[in-house]
């Protein structure tokens, strides 16, 4: 029986660049740098880097997806997930103190405010690549590899499919993250994604 | 027997899992499983007599998601009444001997509270209140609130639980690795919040096994009179690869739970993982066991959601900068509702090094119970201290109360009948701390004595309402010493007799002794050293004040209460390395609007406020700058975090000029534009940029958050008159609540312009939605509010 594990991540290494690219910068970056090592100084140590998973047999029906807990219907997601007959589900987030540090400087800098917005971003996508890695590495062993992820919100994919994710992972119990009435997730900066399992030679190919 | 007779002399067997032998009882994954209460009595009840067959005194329901968020009224009604007949039926049917009682489980709700979340405060007390009438109706012996991770959620059960009911209360919430809970309140602060609120036992459950949380555990010994409760997980989850168990066996886990037994932990039982083998073991090897006696702790503290501090230790800093009193700026905030100076007033002083930050927004005119409730949340927002809830209207003291997360420090009591009346039982209700006035119905007394008896009344009055003395710090008063020579030492005195012979705290608002000298700060420093050394617990106070800060640090220099001398050293760099500042490069307010040095920007229009009419500054510097960096940004030369920048270094701009306008008593403000992020978002970043340029421009914001209803969107637009209002949204999830809205204002505020904002807008989308305008930035709000506003 497959069942949901959690995972928590050493902190990923700072990629100030991406940060820059949240920030939809072009230029200003000397005066931006500073801006946001002041907000990475307020935010370190405060953070937490969490996931919970669990790998299920999926099948593919045209846009079909069939999973034990029920049935998606995307033609994107099913694309992303052709060719694969199982697949990881998992939830991740970076934790609720990056909320506080954004209502705080929606407050009283929204400058702040953006720039920790942008600072959570990366570093939740930085921690989803973290957490993809590890499965790839293990994978690697049985010659199976996994495709890129993809989160409800993306394409035809419905945020409605958020729903289905939690009750299959429990997460508020696992790693703290809640869904709301209009299927925004709290802490903010959490992602949830379908990642395909797939042979290695297949795409090597 | 009531348990809370029982609880006196017995150690308490509880319960332990119940989730995973569900599901080896056959319930799938993803469903509820508190519908097997309804559809597999048998299953349910089976599993209850094994836990009270092995020596369980306590079962809990199986309740823990029960709530009206997730079933209808009559399910929900349906699975409670079911849950307890279920415990009772295997309560009638267990072979064990020991006294049993029903406990109704009440987990979280699975969202998270404002201003994180979106789940307002009393919505989650109403949400609790539906499971606890329940549990009150179907005959459960007590209430379990457990698993909690959030320190706000924790107090809406609690209150949810008093308000409905008069059945014993345990808590226990979910610590990590750290030794916090997941929004960050430590066991002191838990202790402090709980006990203050008056709930019958306090502890952890889950998230760790007994071995991790031992520390917590040694915490809350040290900080709860009141018994403390331990039901950690079998260890932490593994995995063979297939199949998830925990690595602490039955034995391991009632040794290391077994040790805390002995340190004084009186109830006990397991979470995750742990099966009727496990409470079988904790029930034989703590058989015979006398438990060790609950001493009662005398730490007078006060909390926010992460922090505790406590008096009696080294002296505590309490800011008093939050207050209207004498302050023509912070007046004109209260009147404009302009919460950001508010929250500033508190940041600043956060940064000087207070502990505690008093907050006063009474003033004539306004609506305190309104502006306090909201200015303690805006400010539990941006700061991390606790803070000290000043208001004579006993409304609004509870009402902030209320919404305070943690425990609360309250300005103030005194000794007038009508004054204990009100504020005993608001502290017995909600928790709290405190100030304590030593004056009555004849006014101050003017000798020791006199103070010490009224400090003796309030103490004896307290007692009645079943308050204890170490959440009470009196402030003796401090007179002005130009009207009476000897006042101060009267004062001073008060302070000693009352530390040495009452053994209580005290607290003075010290800057009252210089009234009418000069150089006031030199008088009010020497008396603050001679009350620190006479005992003073804490002092209300202007942490601008170098001379306060000074004597403050060297004070516990000299007492030892500075490890090191690191708070001292650290002060005393800060304040050679301050006014370095060179004025060698001339640089203009333009020049430091453009490229977003705050403040630069200030400084430099403090210094043009001596040659330059306010508003010429205003219109011939700060919006030409703004206007060219606006303009860049619309030829996408310059992008949005440089904008921000610029916008916020003219905001401390033109702060220098309010401030210097309303001390002339005049204001800057054109027409009234009204703000929201619609109903069902919590994104609200967008409107935030939009607000701090409208107000840039010189416009009136009335700023009503995010996730805001239509009808107080009409509300505000309806009193206001504003003839423009601005709504966003991100998701298209709340683009209908945003159609809802626009459509209401149609209808009922015709006058009323609305211009609509946010990524999953466009002008396609807006026209549906009948908005007058859609915007696809902050610089074009700018321009559209200017043709309508002008």
């Amino acid at each position: 029986m497959e069942t949901v594990q959690t995972a928590i991540f050493e902190e990923p290494p700072i990629n100030e660049r991406e940060i820059l690219r949240y920030m939809s910068s072009r230029g200003g970056e000397d005066e931006l740098r500073p801006l946001i090592r002041e907000c990475l100084d307020e935010l370190r140590g405060r953070l937490s880097y969490k996931v919970c998973h669990i790998t299920l047999p999926i099948e593919i029906d045209g846009n079909k997806i069939k999973l034990p807990c029920g049935e998606i219907e995307s033609h994107n997601l099913a694309k992303n997930l052709s060719g694969c007959e199982k697949a990881v589900i998992f939830a991740a987030t970076i934790g609720v103190e990056i909320d506080r540090l954004i209502a705080k400087y929606s407050r009283l800098s929204p400058a702040k405010a953006f720039c920790c917005q942008a600072i959570g971003a990366e570093r939740v996508e930085e921690l989803c690549d973290d957490f993809c890695e590890s499965v790839n590495e293990k994978l690697g062993a049985g010659g199976e590899m996994l495709k890129p992820r993809f989160s409800p919100g993306y394409g035809d994919l419905p945020l409605e499919t958020q729903k289905m994710i939690f009750s299959l992972l429990d997460c508020p119990k696992r790693i703290g993250v809640t869904l709301g009435d209009s299927l925004l997730m709290s802490p903010s900066k959490s992602v949830t994604a379908f990642a395909g399992i797939t042979k290695r030679q297949e795409v090597s190919r | 027997m009531n348990i809370r007779e029982f609880i006196k002399n017995n150690i308490v067997i509880l319960d332990g899992g119940l989730g995973t032998l569900l599901q080896k009882s056959g319930l799938p994954s993803g469903e509820l499983p508190e519908r097997w209460n309804v559809t597999h009595p048998e299953t349910v009840t089976e599993i209850h007599r094994n836990y009270y067959n092995s020596g369980s005194n306590v079962v809990c329901t199986n309740t823990f998601g029960a709530n009206i968020l997730k079933f209808d009224r009559d399910e929900l009604d349906e699975i409670i009444r079911c849950a307890i007949k279920n415990v009772d039926e295997a309560r009638k049917t267990s072979s064990g001997k020991q006294e049993k009682f029903i406990s109704l489980d009440i987990g979280p709700t699975g969202k998270l509270l404002k201003p994180l979340g979106d789940l307002d405060f009393e919505k989650a007390v109403e949400i609790f209140a539906e499971t606890v009438r329940l549990g009150v109706k179907y005959g459960a012996d007590l209430i379990t609130i457990e698993t909690m991770n959030d320190s706000y959620e924790t107090k809406a059960a609690v209150l949810a639980a008093k308000e409905n009911s008069d059945l014993p209360i345990f808590v226990t919430n979910a610590y990590g690795e750290n030794g916090r809970l997941m929004t960050g309140a430590d066991p002191a602060c838990m202790a402090a919040m709980l006990e203050g609120m008056g709930v019958d036992a306090i502890g952890a459950n889950c998230s760790l096994g007994p071995k991790q949380l031992q520390g917590v555990m040694d915490e809350l010994l040290k900080y709860c009179s009141v018994p403390v409760i331990f039901k950690p997980n079998a260890g932490l989850p593994k995995s063979d690869g297939n199949v998830t168990y925990f690595d602490v066996g039955a034995e391991d886990f009632s040794q290391e739970v077994l040790l805390s037994v002995k340190k004084g932990v009186r109830i006990i039982g397991g979470c995750c993982g742990t099966t009727p083998e496990y409470i079988g073991k904790l029930k034989e090897l703590t058989k015979g066991l006398q438990p060790k006696a609950i001493e009662k702790k005398s730490y007078s503290v006060v909390t926010s959601y992460n922090k505790a501090v406590f008096f009696g230790q080294k002296p505590v800093l309490i800011g008093e900068r939050i207050n209207p009193t004498g302050k023509k700026r912070f007046k004109q905030a209260l009147v404009e509702n302009d919460i950001g100076y508010i929250l500033q007033e508190a940041v600043n002083q956060q940064a000087k090094g207070v502990h505690i930050l008093d907050v006063n927004v009474g003033l004539p005119g306004i609506d305190e119970t309104k502006m306090l409730t909201e200015s303690v949340c805006e400010l539990q927002c941006v700061t991390d201290l606790p803070l000290q809830i000043d208001s004579s209207d006993p409304v609004a003291m509870e009402s902030a109360l209320r919404r305070y997360n943690g425990k609360a420090m309250i300005n103030s009591v005194n000794g007038k009948k009508e004054s204990m009346e009100a504020i005993f039982p608001l502290m017995k209700k909600y928790g709290g701390f405190t100030v304590a006035l030593t004056l009555d119905e004849k006014g101050i007394p003017e000798t020791v004595q006199g103070r010490m008896d009224i400090a003796k009344k309030i103490l004896a009055t307290a007692a009645e309402y079943g308050v204890d003395k170490k959440d009470i710090i009196f402030d003796p008063l401090a007179m002005t010493v130009s009207a009476d020579k000897m006042s101060a030492v009267i004062t001073l005195e008060t302070v000693r007799r009352i530390t040495q012979e009452l053994g209580c705290n005290t607290s003075l608002g010290v800057s009252n002794v210089s009234f009418g000298l000069p150089s006031r700060e030199l008088v009010n420093a020497a008396f603050f050293t001679a009350a620190m050394e006479n005992g003073l617990s804490a002092a209300i106070m202007n942490p601008y004040s170098e001379r306060m800060m000074e004597s403050y640090y060297s004070f516990n220099v000299i007492k030892g209460l500075d490890d090191n001398c690191m708070d001292f050293i650290n002060f005393a760099s800060q304040q050679e390395s301050q006014p370095t500042a060179k004025n060698e490069n001339k640089q203009t307010l333009i020049d430091a609007i453009e490229k977003g040095l705050k403040e630069k920007a200030a400084e430099i229009t403090e210094a043009m406020l001596s040659e330059n009419a306010p508003l010429d500054i205003v219109n011939l510097h700060v919006i030409p700058a703004l206007d060219e960096v606006g303009r860049r940004f619309e030829n996408k030369t310059l992008f949005l975090p440089q904008l921000l920048m610029s916008a916020e270094a003219a905001k401390f701009s033109f702060e220098v000029i309010k401030a210097h306008m309303s001390a002339e008593g005049e204001s800057v403000k054109k027409g009234t534009v009204v703000l929201a992020t619609v109903y069902g978002d919590i994104h609200d970043i967008g409107k935030n940029i939009v607000k701090l340029l409208l107000e840039n421009y010189g416009f009136n914001v009335i700023d009503l958050g995010k996730n805001v209803p239509p009808e107080d969107v009409l509300a505000a637009v309806t009193e206001t008159k504003a003839p423009l209002v601005g709504l966003s949204a991100l998701m298209t999830t709340t683009v209908p609540s945003m159609e809802e809205t626009i459509k209401l204002i149609k209808d009922k505020a015709p006058w009323c312009k609305t211009v609509v904002g946010g990524a999953v807008l466009t002008q396609e989308y807006a026209d549906k939605i009948g908005a007058d305008k859609y915007c696809a930035d902050a610089m074009e709000t700018v321009r559209y509010a200017e043709t309508i506003l002008g």
